[in-house]
């Protein structure tokens, strides 16, 4: 029997992942390089894993407080003290979270009633969208451009605010472009902020880490002046090769945390107690390691870049994440046509820009969270596949 | 300018990086990368380029021996006149002075067994000043200079939409 008119609206509402199909279609062949997958290809640093281990060894494999065993989040404080210069009270300030996802979705649930409207900054990570709509609230989109580096440009993102307007979500480093806001860039969206005190920011900093310009994070957090309005989601799984384990954290007003945190209760429990042992130790010990992987990332960047620039296509130079978005435009292809021929003739794997908003049709993204080996392949695939469109080689 | 420190773990994990692919990776010149090489082998820090070859996977025969050597110092030369005097054999891997138990740690390659107790009773032991050896023979290599010998280079990621 057919249930599909059981659904509630806003689930019927929400498409379906507009990548679905093209991921069906790479997963059936053979010998594909994948430069489309959004997680790191290291394995997470080994005393990281052992911490891990350890804990199941200890018999630690009962639920956590529901915000966190209090060691996690003191860790989770001195680091985000450290990097960020910022203090957040492990009491109340804090929420450890399944992955940055869970953050997202807890925010929403907890901020939007019924028609809010929340900005997104697209292109931007396919979840924004989505959760705002599951949460009943209406998503407006503010564009980013290639000529302002993908950034939020102040004025566009005021021309967006209503006196719906609930919050923003910015998610930089940005997957898919890579972009960064710094933080000068950062205070002008401050000053917007400044004139409309209702407003809250979800500020996504998953990728903080992944930042190759700047050596430590920029964040609107450090405005003291907005700092309550401002909620970080935040995790372990792209700086420190953790996805698997589902850790991410919420930091913010304590008003707000209670909030999420009263989700996060009822839904979720608490978070997978043996990550939370992993993280300490990946706080304590495994920064350097995050170093090391970012240093690789960042010889990766300039591989991708150059290859990039050898293929003539035309590429804003990422800073941040792991992530490069060119241009496809002008090859007479859409994204996904672009995406689907190259899959099937070069069998490389990349995801199009629409998927990231409808900004991002006439792009790509290619991720280097994959070997130099197979971004040198890529690349040379990639340049015989654009000069082959050139001559025409795949007209209909 | 190139990140001398950058640049020599790069081609620590890859000796086969060419100076175009490093100057790529790097974000500076070719030309650069060259002229730091040239810079890093005339100071004598980059010794050699070596390949990591798992042999037990090809058709030669070979042993491994670690060899302990327990000297007495030499008035004046210390350990380095014995340790250069085996340093001469070409089949002396590596030579280390060492801390502990005993003085000097060699890694010696050879044919078979034979070879190896060969070399340690007529070429070791007779030297004046050594006390005493120990032989180890290598039986299976697990980890060689970082790189694990069994390692699973598969991208076994599965696809996930974000």
């Amino acid at each position: 029997m057919d249930y599909s008119d059981k659904i509630s609206d806003v689930v019927k509402k929400v498409p379906p992942s507009a990548i679905r199909r093209f991921f069906d279609l790479a997963n059936e062949m053979k010998d594909v390089i994948s430069l489309s997958i959004g997680e790191p290809d290291f394995v997470t640093p080994w005393n990281v894993r052992e911490a891990g281990i350890n804990s199941l060894v200890d018999g630690y494999t009962h639920y956590s407080p529901n915000a966190g065993y209090i060691d996690s989040r003191k860790a989770i404080s001195k680091y985000i003290s450290d990097r960020y210069g910022v203090d957040y009270d492990p009491n109340g300030e804090i929420l450890i979270t399944v992955g940055g996802s869970e953050g997202l979705d807890l925010v929403a649930r907890a901020l939007i009633n019924p028609g809010d409207e929340v900005i997104i900054v697209e292109p931007c990570f396919v979840a924004y969208k989505a959760t705002v709509a599951f949460a009943h609230g209406v998503p407006v989109v503010v564009e980013t451009k290639p000529e302002n580096d993908f950034k939020l440009q102040p004025e566009e993102l005021e021309a967006k605010i209503t006196d719906k307007t609930k919050y923003i979500i910015l998610g930089y480093p940005s997957n898919p472009t890579g972009a960064i806001m710094t933080k000068e860039d950062l205070s002008k969206i401050r000053d917007v902020l400044l004139k409309h005190p209702d407003i809250f920011v979800i500020s996504d900093e998953l990728y903080a880490e992944l930042n190759y310009v700047e050596d430590k994070p920029s964040s609107l957090v450090q405005f003291e002046d907005i700092k309550d309005r401002v909620i970080m989601i935040n995790g372990f799984s792209k700086s420190f090769a953790m996805t698997g384990w589902r850790l991410g954290y919420v930091l913010g007003n304590r008003s707000l945390v209670a909030a999420v945190t009263k989700i996060h209760q009822y839904c979720i429990m608490c978070s997978p107690s043996m990550s939370q042992f992993a993280i300490i130790d990946a706080l304590k010990n495994g920064l350097s390691y995050v170093d090391e992987m970012k240093d690789e990332y960042n010889h990766r960047r300039r591989v991708i870049i150059q290859g990039l620039k050898d293929a003539g296509l035309e590429c804003f130079t990422p800073s941040g994440a792991f992530y490069a978005f060119p241009s496809i435009k002008g090859l007479g292809l859409s994204s996904e046509e672009f995406c689907e021929t190259f899959l099937r003739e070069k069998h490389v794997a990349i995801v199009p820009g629409n998927a990231f908003g409808e900004c991002g049709e006439g792009y790509v993204r290619i991720s280097y969270a994959a070997s130099m080996e197979s971004i040198n392949t890529a690349m040379e695939r990639l340049a015989e596949f654009v000069k082959e469109l050139k001559e025409g080689k795949y007209n209909a | 300018m190139v990140n001398r420190m950058e640049l020599l773990k790069l081609i620590k994990n890859n000796a086969k990086l060419c100076p175009r692919e490093i100057a790529v990776m790097l974000g500076t010149t070719e030309e650069d990368v060259q002229a730091e090489l040239k810079a890093l082998s005339d100071e004598g820090i980059i010794l050699g380029y070596t390949t990591q070859i798992n042999w037990e996977k090809t058709e030669k025969e070979s042993v491994i021996a670690m060899i302990e050597v327990k000297l007495s110092p030499m008035r004046n030369r210390g350990y380095d006149h014995i340790a250069n005097l085996l340093c001469k054999y070409d089949k002396v891997a590596s030579c280390y002075l060492v801390s502990g138990d005993y003085d000097l740690m060699l890694i010696y390659e050879d044919d078979n067994l034979r070879e190896v107790a060969s070399f340690v009773s007529e070429k070791i032991a007779p030297l004046e000043g050594v006390l005493s050896t120990k032989t180890h023979f290598i039986l299976k290599k697990y980890k060689i200079d970082g790189i694990v010998s069994d390692r699973n280079d598969n991208d076994d990621r599965q696809t996930v939409i974000l």
